[in-house]
């Protein structure tokens, strides 16, 4: 009988040592899926002005932004605070349907409506500029707009 | 001198390590959400459009000059004074409302505390706040005022939900949109639905852009 008599065994440990290689993959996959910003700013970065009566940007693929405000190279492109930015470059007002139409491009047709064109420009800069960029978005029937903020606190 | 077999480097921890630093980047970076004032352009007239004639006493004027100076109604005016303005005209209730889609004749407003007088707005459904501002404008001073009318509609709101409903529009916004995402609140997504939409009919927000002046 003996012979057949379990040995005491302990519970074996569980082997741990491919524990690391999974969270550094994860650390990897989130360290290469996070983009810190998309485009990198031409003009400086805009001073937004503040608001109290803010509403957020949820889905992120849907929002086109347009930058307003000074150029980094004056002596490129001028001075003042009136600069465009579409993508990576000044622009003007006029090139602004291009740039509505090529983000619809990419963005399946039932979705078009929910697009927003985001505007973030500089406290200085001026309403006439914010107000080609309106005109030509009107004609492109880009008819949602939002004018980007910082939280200003409630009084 | 023995040799002595290398002993096994412990890894136990090193899992601790990484865990560690994932924790710490998915702390640190912030999706940071964009946020702002959000505005509904109206869209592109036909040609031969004829815009309808609204009377004067329904339209509250706001100038703003390149010198970032206001001008509300014919009057100067400071920045921090102009919600109290609009929010005496958009509530004064002065007259009838607009007819009904289905062409019911227009009620008076039943739920405003305004001075009901005669020279003001009618309803808070055919007040309409124009804006015009010169080319020249500072951005900041556009977004201050629009905000500052925005702030306006959101007080009329608030007070009339909690007459209403018993919670200000925010809270009542604030769980329609919980009430859409969970499951267990569907019941109840009809009834807030409802309820926004009634409170954003009975004040409306109508801040039109007038064409500039240069």
């Amino acid at each position: 009988m003996s012979k057949f008599r379990k040995k005491k065994k302990g519970i074996p440990a569980v082997n741990t040592a491919a524990l690391p290689d999974i969270v550094f993959m994860l650390l990897f996959f989130f360290m290469v899926t996070t983009t810190m910003r998309e485009t990198n700013l031409v003009i400086e970065n805009p001073r937004l002005p503040a608001a109290t009566e803010i509403k957020k940007l949820e889905d992120k693929s849907l929002v086109s932004t347009i930058y307003v405000g000074k150029s980094k190279d004056a002596s490129r492109d001028g001075i003042g605070y009136n600069k465009i930015q579409l993508n990576d470059k000044i622009s003007t007002a006029d090139q602004v349907p291009a740039f509505i139409l090529s983000k619809r491009d990419k963005i399946a047709e039932q979705l078009v409506p929910l697009m927003t064109t985001s505007i973030k420009a500089d406290r200085e800069s001026n309403v006439g500029t914010i107000i080609d960029i309106r005109l030509k978005l009107r004609d492109v029937n880009a008819l949602k707009i939002n004018y980007s903020t910082t939280t200003a606190a409630k009084n | 001198m023995a040799r002595r077999e290398n002993p096994e480097i412990n890894a136990g921890s090193m899992a601790d390590i990484a865990f560690l630093l994932l924790i710490f980047f998915l702390v640190t970076t912030t999706m940071n959400v964009d946020s702002g004032v959000s505005k509904k352009l109206s869209e592109k007239p036909p040609p031969d459009y004829v815009p309808p004639v609204i009377k004067e006493k329904n339209i509250f004027e706001v100038n703003i000059n390149r010198n970032n100076e206001l001008l509300v109604e014919g009057d100067r005016m400071e920045i921090k004074d102009i919600k109290e303005a609009a929010i005496n005209f958009i509530d004064n209730g002065g007259g009838m409302g607009k007819p009904g889609e289905d062409g019911s004749p227009g009620k008076s407003c039943d739920y405003c505390k305004g001075e009901r007088s005669d020279s003001s707005s009618d309803h808070p459904n055919k007040a309409i706040i124009s804006v015009q501002s010169d080319r020249g404008t500072e951005y900041g001073t556009y977004i201050e005022v629009q905000n500052e009318l925005l702030r306006a509609y959101s007080e009329l709101r608030n007070r009339l939900s909690k007459e209403r409903y018993g919670m200000s529009f925010d809270d009542l916004e604030e769980s329609f949109k919980e009430a859409k995402k969970s499951a267990d609140l569907k019941n109840r997504v009809e009834s807030l639905r409802k309820k926004v939409e009634d409170i954003k009919i009975s004040y409306p927000q109508i801040i039109s852009d007038a064409e500039p002046t240069s």
